[in-house]
């Protein structure tokens, strides 16, 4: 392992981690809900009257963050390399597997550690590894 | 009617806080870098040149979190006077984890995760909207072939 110095940036991760805890405090102590992208995304497929709005609503401030962060200062480098194809297949398993596993990086990795909920330590350990191991046999076993 | 009154105030109020939470949220991933999905992968690299960067926001976010769940927890109602919906299943089952492994595989393969696809689609990309309608086709497939919550 080598850690890529010119590239780590501590601060600006902390600081967005602490927005994201920050976001996910209000979210359950004002509304009442987990931000967890999954669940809100996956309500919607039978929300329940009145039970659609709020989800919207939180999605949407995902959705507009990158333009109201434009009119104070530039978007910081993002960068995909991945072609259709693969994009295609691993949002299909994004949704899936995130459905199945109901959550996801935001649900159980924030929220339900933060919770010390035993499911969700399991579920982010799971997609860790897998994650971690994906990148591995891309990379370095059939990949470059 | 005062009443009436209060709780439709409360109701617009709700959802003003949830497009706010929804935007710092959004906020916290362009700043973390986790809207990169380029970032995303070189911290899933271990084996490369590792960037460490996501552990502090997973670290950074958590801190927090543990402060604000925690003060939920001892909250019957919200603030807002809505309820508090905690999850309240403790069963570690297969779901679960062949969910999460799946997951896994997929954000490895991309480095984009639910909540930034849609930071994603807000920047304009073509390949975020891509991944993310991917994303939704996954979970509608999801919900036509589950059948534990029907």
């Amino acid at each position: 392992m080598t850690i890529d110095w010119n590239n780590f940036t501590p601060w600006a991760a902390l600081a967005g981690g602490v927005l994201i805890g920050i976001s996910a405090s209000l979210f359950i102590l004002l509304n009442g809900r987990i931000a967890g992208i999954t669940g809100i995304i996956g309500g919607l497929f039978k929300a329940a009257k009145g039970d659609a709005s709020w989800r919207v609503a939180f999605t949407l401030g995902l959705i507009i963050a990158p333009a109201v962060w434009l009119l104070f200062a530039k978007l910081p480098t993002i960068k995909i390399d991945s072609n259709v194809e693969l994009l295609i297949i691993a949002g299909l398993i994004v949704g899936y597997g995130a459905r199945l596993g109901s959550g996801c990086t935001s649900g159980h990795g924030v929220c339900g550690i933060s919770r010390l909920s035993p499911r969700s330590i399991v579920a982010t350990l799971a997609f860790m590894g897998t994650g971690f191991l994906t990148v591995y046999i891309t990379r370095h076993l059939i990949g470059a | 009617m005062v009443k009436q009154t209060k709780k439709n105030t409360n109701q617009t109020l709700a959802l003003a806080f949830a497009l706010f939470s929804g935007l710092v949220f959004g906020f916290g991933l362009i700043l973390a870098g986790m809207a990169n999905p380029a970032k995303v992968l070189a911290f899933l690299d271990l084996a490369g040149q590792w960037d460490p960067s996501l552990g502090l926001v997973m670290g950074g976010a958590i801190a927090v979190g543990i402060i604000g769940f925690k003060l939920a927890s001892r909250r019957s109602k919200s603030i807002l006077g809505l309820p508090i919906n905690l999850p309240t299943s403790r069963t570690i089952d297969n779901r679960l984890i062949l969910g999460s492994l799946l997951f896994g595989i997929g954000w490895g393969l991309v480095g984009i995760c639910p909540a930034p696809a849609f930071v994603l689609l807000g920047t304009g990309s073509i390949k975020g909207i891509v991944f993310l309608l991917a994303m939704l086709v996954g979970m509608a497939i999801f919900e036509v072939f589950d059948t534990k919550n029907k």
